[in-house]
């Protein structure tokens, strides 16, 4: 499930945040310290992934370090699916 | 004291942090009243420059029209200096709540709550009337009031790709569960000078039951066939469930603000908003000026129609003198150099031919999309505007960006 996981964040996140002419993201591009992801916006990646993979991620876990990059996103989720 | 050397030192560090950045902004003082014509000094303690001011906000140049002076002096006369009172103990006088009504007449909304500023007005709003049950989804372009004031409040937050309404009516459907949905945007954005998709944001709005808060700071007096706003211009007066606006602009441009909208909503701000119930309201004297300019605006449409078509000439000779320009059809007309350091370099140029222009860049815009703000005003004459295309277009021969896309502007002078 692992790349599948990450491409699938990393759709979501192209799809959600990016405009036509930015540069293409990697896994492990800095979202929000990086700019690319606002503090409001964190609330639909999380919605969306809790969704998507019917899991549930206490506000204390969704932190701006947690969500920062395709690949830390991809390591929380797999917390709380397999959880 | 507790303020040591360390501290003064971390603190100078910050300064000149900011400073190498190449972000320092620095005062530049007017010896004149606001308007058109303006006498400058800068840098401080240089000789006082003519210039023709291109970057205020006097949209309907009522700033220092003589009917708004004089209606301020008659004013500060009949009802005092100040109310040394917060509104709900001894602050509030009769004309306070006149000029709500007026401006409740004039938006075409159920009622108005004076705020000191628009600032104070977007900073109260939201907690007044959400909850932690409730989601805010805002544009992702409003102004930095809107974002301070939804981060002031307990409600989930959620933003837009700029007027994208497939996004919206996305996060709409995402957030049903939600217990109020309230949608957030400004009329005119106020660094690019587009206008908000009032129609469809109300349709949408309809649609899945959320409430729609709309800032029309950049249009109150001058956007819409009469000058009523953003809502006018788009057909759908009487639709909004809140209005935040400013007096700090088109409509005097002196201080002070506004929450018009939905009755109960504004009852709201008036039990709960903080910087309503803990701060002091609008001068006596600001109140009457602004009064006076809600008699200008609703009597003619004459400096809105000629602001109109100041803004059509000027973005005209822009378009024809090759710069690249933000479309659209307000009197906000940026021109974009992307390049900060370009911007800077082009406005202090522009300052030497006698034209006062300022250069704007990140953090105010995104990274990458610098630019000179230029606004029109009713104040502008003919021979204002001739004068600033002149120097702006002997400005960009001098840095050769005169017909040249954003590629090769960026190309020669970087992001």
């Amino acid at each position: 499930m692992a790349d599948e996981l990450k491409d699938i964040i990393l759709a979501y996140v192209t799809k959600e945040y990016l405009e036509d002419d930015s540069e293409p993201l990697t896994y492990e591009t800095p979202l929000i310290s990086g700019g690319i992801v606002d503090s409001f916006s964190m609330v639909s990646l999380k919605r969306f992934l809790e969704n998507k993979y019917n899991i549930s991620i206490p506000d204390d876990k969704a932190t701006p370090e947690a969500f920062d990059s395709v690949n830390k996103i991809a390591v929380l989720v797999r917390e709380f699916v397999k959880a | 004291m507790a303020f040591s050397a360390k501290v003064r030192e971390s603190y100078q560090a910050q300064i000149k942090g900011i400073q190498d950045a190449g972000l320092f902004k620095q005062e530049r003082f007017i010896h004149s009243p606001q308007a058109a014509d303006i006498e400058v000094e800068f840098p401080a303690g240089s000789p006082l420059k003519k210039v023709i001011n291109m970057c205020a906000n006097n949209y309907l140049g009522l700033s220092s029209h003589p009917e708004v002076v004089k209606a301020a002096h008659e004013g500060l006369e009949a009802r005092g200096y100040g109310m040394s009172s917060v509104r709900f103990i001894c602050g509030t006088q009769d004309i306070h709540r006149e000029l709500e009504k007026r401006l409740t007449e004039f938006l075409g909304t159920e009622d108005t709550l004076l705020f000191p500023s628009c600032m104070d007005a977007n900073a109260g709003v939201f907690e007044a009337i959400l909850t932690k049950d409730d989601v805010i989804i805002s544009d992702r372009l409003v102004h930095a009031s809107l974002i301070d004031g939804i981060r002031l409040c307990s409600a989930m937050q959620d933003s837009i790709k700029h007027s994208d309404m497939a996004h919206l009516e996305e996060k709409l459907q995402l957030h049903k569960d939600r217990r109020f949905r309230l949608v957030v945007t400004d009329g005119v954005f106020s660094m690019d000078g587009d206008t908000a998709k009032l129609d469809e944001m109300v349709a949408l709005c309809e649609k899945y039951d959320a409430m729609l808060l709309v800032d029309e700071s950049h249009s109150s007096g001058f956007i819409g066939k009469t000058g009523r706003g953003t809502h006018e211009k788009c057909g759908v007066v009487g639709q909004i469930d809140i209005i935040t606006t400013t007096f700090g602009k088109a409509l005097g441009g002196a201080s002070g603000g506004c929450v018009s909208g939905r009755r109960e909503l504004v009852e709201m701000c008036r039990q709960r908003a903080r910087p309503y119930l803990f701060s002091n309201t609008i001068a006596p004297v600001v109140v009457a000026g602004v009064l006076k300019v809600m008699d200008i605006v609703s009597k003619s449409t004459e400096r809105r129609d000629k602001l109109e078509r100041n803004a059509a000439y000027w973005r005209k000779g822009l378009t024809e003198a090759g710069f690249v320009l933000r479309e659209g059809d307000t009197p906000i007309v940026p021109v974009m150099l992307f390049n900060a350091k370009l911007a800077q370099d082009v406005s202090r140029t522009l300052y030497e031919e006698g034209i006062y222009a300022i250069g704007f860049f990140f953090p105010v815009v995104p990274q990458g999309q610098a630019r000179i703000r230029t606004q029109i005003s009713a104040g502008h004459e003919i021979h204002h505007l001739d004068k600033a295309l002149d120097a702006f277009r002997k400005v960009g021969k001098k840095f050769d960006i005169l017909g040249k896309t954003k590629q090769e502007i960026i190309a020669k002078y970087g992001m």
